[in-house]
């Protein structure tokens, strides 16, 4: 397994559109840092646009990624290896080097720049959002053996949770305004890794007061040790639960 | 050496395979043919575990081959069309594949030299032509020594030089008593090189029978023409 995951990486690496990521993800984080004075402002300018393009670009370049390896996933499958290896290889390599473009990219200026405990949240969130978006992908990229249907799933995916989830919220809480509904809110994060992620960065920043009175009930809830750990456990769940089902159908396709 | 049982497979509505039966063993060399989509190929992906049959078992040296992959280091495979990561050079795919099976046999690769594939080996397999694909896929089905050689549709691409060099490989490995599986559409091609034919029909396997027996039923010495007289015969049954 060692043998696949490393030809994957190195095969990965030598294309330039992971380079083209992390040389954007490095201006980015890099311009945003030396244009705002205030640091924690600059990660929170940071936060959002991270919390768009690395979904965007894991989700992508993954689906189009597992396409592209059609043939040599073929070729592996003739070769004495298990199928479950050759599917958690690809997963694996693919996350490894996202992973490592995000580090490169945006952790090396995110841990010089911003203070160490919001910096290091930053940097885990960011690896979680990563692996996260890879793992859609591998459940966008099964479920139809289409190129273009694939692509076009996991874009519908990325929009909706980075853009459609928040409007749906919002539509939600303007019709029941007028019940507690503080409590289901949290709840309701935990259906959307990207606004999971945003929450626990938020509250790290000291800028939940702007949530209003949910604010309060989200600080209450993710402030505490256990709120941590729950919010880690789902994002966890989300990383690890779309490849499962991903490689329980890749287990049983005909190629 | 391989044991297939009631092996059932359809693609949606399309039954592909009806209940096939079939012993091959070792030291035999059988030519698998039939009409376009008679379910060779998916035949041949299911004895290597890349279709998954409905129903049915297939054995291969004793064991199932549910839930298995070992076995598969006892074959070696020559697709059809051998499809190869478009960016990888031929050096790299055959170095590639001979980390990740990282077997204790003798590497045979006296094919390499054969087909001149060692002068370019810095090619990369998207600029190759069909032939030349072909000739990379036999490189690495032969690589192994595997006591198993499952090739689909072997010279369909390959010039007859080329050709003629494959079929005296084909010919030593028989001599070595490996089980050879060949599909052709090239009957005239099997003649001097299978002992059974296989003839298939709509996912049914029709005869099984070797070539003495064959050429004795219908008293002809070619395949080809023992082949055309079956199904003739067939027709003339159907029509009377």
């Amino acid at each position: 397994m060692k043998r696949i995951v490393k030809f994957i990486i190195l095969d990965i690496l030598k294309n330039k559109i992971i380079l083209f990521y992390t040389v954007l993800l490095s201006i980015l984080s890099w311009s945003v840092f030396s244009l705002e004075d205030n640091n924690t402002k600059g990660l929170l300018s940071l936060l959002n646009v991270v919390l768009l393009t690395v979904p965007l670009f894991a989700i992508v370049f993954s689906t189009i990624y597992l396409y592209n390896s059609a043939e040599f996933i073929e070729l592996l499958l003739s070769q004495p290896i298990r199928r479950s290896k050759i599917w958690s290889s690809l997963f694996l390599g693919l996350t490894l080097s996202l992973l490592l473009a995000y580090f490169i990219g945006a952790g090396i200026p995110i841990l010089i720049y911003s203070p160490p405990d919001v910096g290091f949240m930053m940097l885990i969130v960011g690896f979680f959002v990563s692996t996260v978006f890879v793992s859609l992908a591998f459940l966008a990229s099964i479920i139809t053996r289409d190129k273009a249907k694939g692509i076009g799933i996991s874009i519908l995916l990325w929009l909706f949770f980075t853009i459609l989830f928040d409007g749906l919220i919002l539509f939600m809480m303007f019709q029941l305004v007028e019940y507690p509904i503080e409590k289901m809110m949290v709840v309701f994060t935990a259906f959307n890794p990207v606004d999971l992620s945003r929450i626990l960065i938020l509250l790290h920043l000291d800028v939940s007061v702007m949530l209003g009175y949910t604010g309060a009930v989200f600080k209450d809830f993710f402030g505490t040790k256990m709120g941590l750990f729950f919010a880690f456990i789902v994002l966890l769940l989300w990383a690890i639960v779309p490849f499962y089902i991903s490689l329980i159908k890749f287990k049983n396709k005909d190629l | 050496m391989i044991v297939i049982s009631d092996l059932y497979k359809k693609f949606g509505k399309l039954e592909v395979l009806k209940n096939i039966n079939l012993t091959f063993n070792k030291g035999e060399c059988i030519a698998l043919i039939g009409p376009n989509g008679c379910g060779k190929t998916t035949l041949i992906k299911s004895i290597l575990g890349m279709v998954i049959p409905d129903n049915g078992e297939i054995q291969v040296q004793g064991k199932s081959i549910c839930n298995n992959y070992e076995y598969r280091s006892n074959i070696g495979y020559m697709p059809q069309i051998g499809r190869y990561p478009d960016n990888m050079s031929i050096g790299a795919v055959c170095e590639m594949i001979k980390q990740i099976r990282n077997s204790r046999n003798k590497l045979d690769e006296v094919l390499i030299n054969e087909f001149k594939l060692n002068e370019i080996l810095g090619k990369h397999m998207r600029t190759l032509s069909g032939g030349t694909t072909q000739k990379v896929s036999a490189v690495i089905a032969f690589l192994f020594n595997a006591d198993i050689l499952i090739l689909d549709e072997p010279t369909a691409g390959l010039d007859p030089l080329a050709s003629e060099l494959f079929k005296e490989k084909i010919t030593s490995e028989k001599q070595k008593g490996k089980l050879i599986l060949i599909t052709s559409h090239l009957l005239s091609e099997l003649d001097d090189l299978v002992t059974q034919v296989v003839f298939m029909q709509e996912g049914i396997v029709h005869f099984h029978k070797t070539i003495l027996e064959l050429k004795t039923d219908t008293g002809e010495d070619k395949i080809s023409k023992a082949i055309a007289t079956i199904l003739k015969n067939k027709n003339n049954e159907k029509n009377s």
